[in-house]
């Protein structure tokens, strides 16, 4: 029980944000309007999908000089989770941006890169699976996450700083930095991201439990 | 009196812009009515079957890898 402290307070926070992102008072802004609360549920899926591949680019370092298949497993497990909170994340961002800006889709820079960056990640689980002998396979997309891990960073944080986006929190749109004077958010977001980081490593644990369970067998 | 009177007409309507200003349409009359409490309930219901369930997987998994390393 005390070494799954870390589960429940996932589990309460998740809880916590959802009750009180639905509930709590809002600043009321145009266009946004109530939409202004997928703060507390788009943008976490970003942030947790960002510490997976984290996890996944240290592991694959490690795996680099260790050369242990346990650090190899850990940093794809990681990656296969964290590309599920990127898909939600863009599907999320795309509901949202159909009652916002009128589309889906309107290939604005934020979305065209976030997709761009799932991209490099699907291109990493078909590297691993294009190479059939484990320790060069191991080491190719060891390497192969080292680059694609800055590349995703600038893909979301930069480049979409340079261009006009649409996106809330770039150029003059109201974004993150305008609601970060609002307390009432802070009290609900920053426990959401952290809520949520914890969920996405929860997941990613059980993933690579089932997956050295599975080596074990072979 | 008829400009004091004129002035006070173009005052009132720009009154009445100012407060249009601030009326940002948000969903004021579903938490009125209580309606939001329903939406709430079946979040909650969805999280916690979910979160319950990934409770069971941890404690299933914990099962087998005892099995496993018991058997190696």
């Amino acid at each position: 029980m005390s070494k799954n402290w870390w589960k429940i307070l996932g589990a309460v926070l998740v809880i916590y944000t959802t009750v009180a992102g639905l509930l709590l008072g809002v600043p009321h802004l145009n266009i946004l309007n109530e939409t202004i609360r997928n703060l507390y549920f788009h943008v976490p899926m970003w942030f947790a999908m960002i510490v997976l591949f984290s996890i996944s680019v240290f592991y694959s370092i490690k795996s680099l000089s260790s050369k242990s298949e346990i650090d190899d497993l850990r940093a794809v497990e990681s990656i296969n989770v964290g590309i599920v909170f990127g898909v939600l994340g863009l599907v999320t961002g795309a509901v949202w941006a159909k009652f916002t800006w009128g589309q889906y889709w309107s290939f604005d820079p934020k979305q065209n890169f976030a997709a761009i960056s799932i991209l490099l990640y699907f291109a990493y689980l078909v590297l691993r699976n294009a190479i059939d002998e484990e320790q060069k396979r191991a080491k190719i997309s060891a390497i192969y996450n080292i680059f694609a891990f800055p590349m995703m960073v600038v893909l979301l944080f930069v480049l979409p700083r340079l261009q006009s986006s649409l996106h809330p929190g770039n150029g003059g749109n109201p974004g993150f930095n305008s609601y970060d004077l609002d307390s009432r958010m802070r009290a609900v977001f920053y426990p959401a991201c952290l809520g949520w980081i914890i969920i996405g490593y929860w997941i990613y644990t059980i993933r690579f439990r089932i997956r050295s369970i599975e080596n074990k067998q072979l | 009196m008829k400009k004091i009177a004129f002035t006070l007409l173009m005052l009132l309507t720009t009154l009445n812009i100012f407060a249009q200003e601030n009326n940002v349409e948000m969903a004021d009359a579903m938490r009125s009515d209580g309606k939001i409490y329903v939406v709430v309930a079946v979040i909650l219901i969805i999280l916690f079957g979910l979160l319950f369930y990934l409770f069971a997987l941890d404690r299933r998994l914990k099962m087998l890898e005892k099995k496993s390393s018991a058997k190696n």
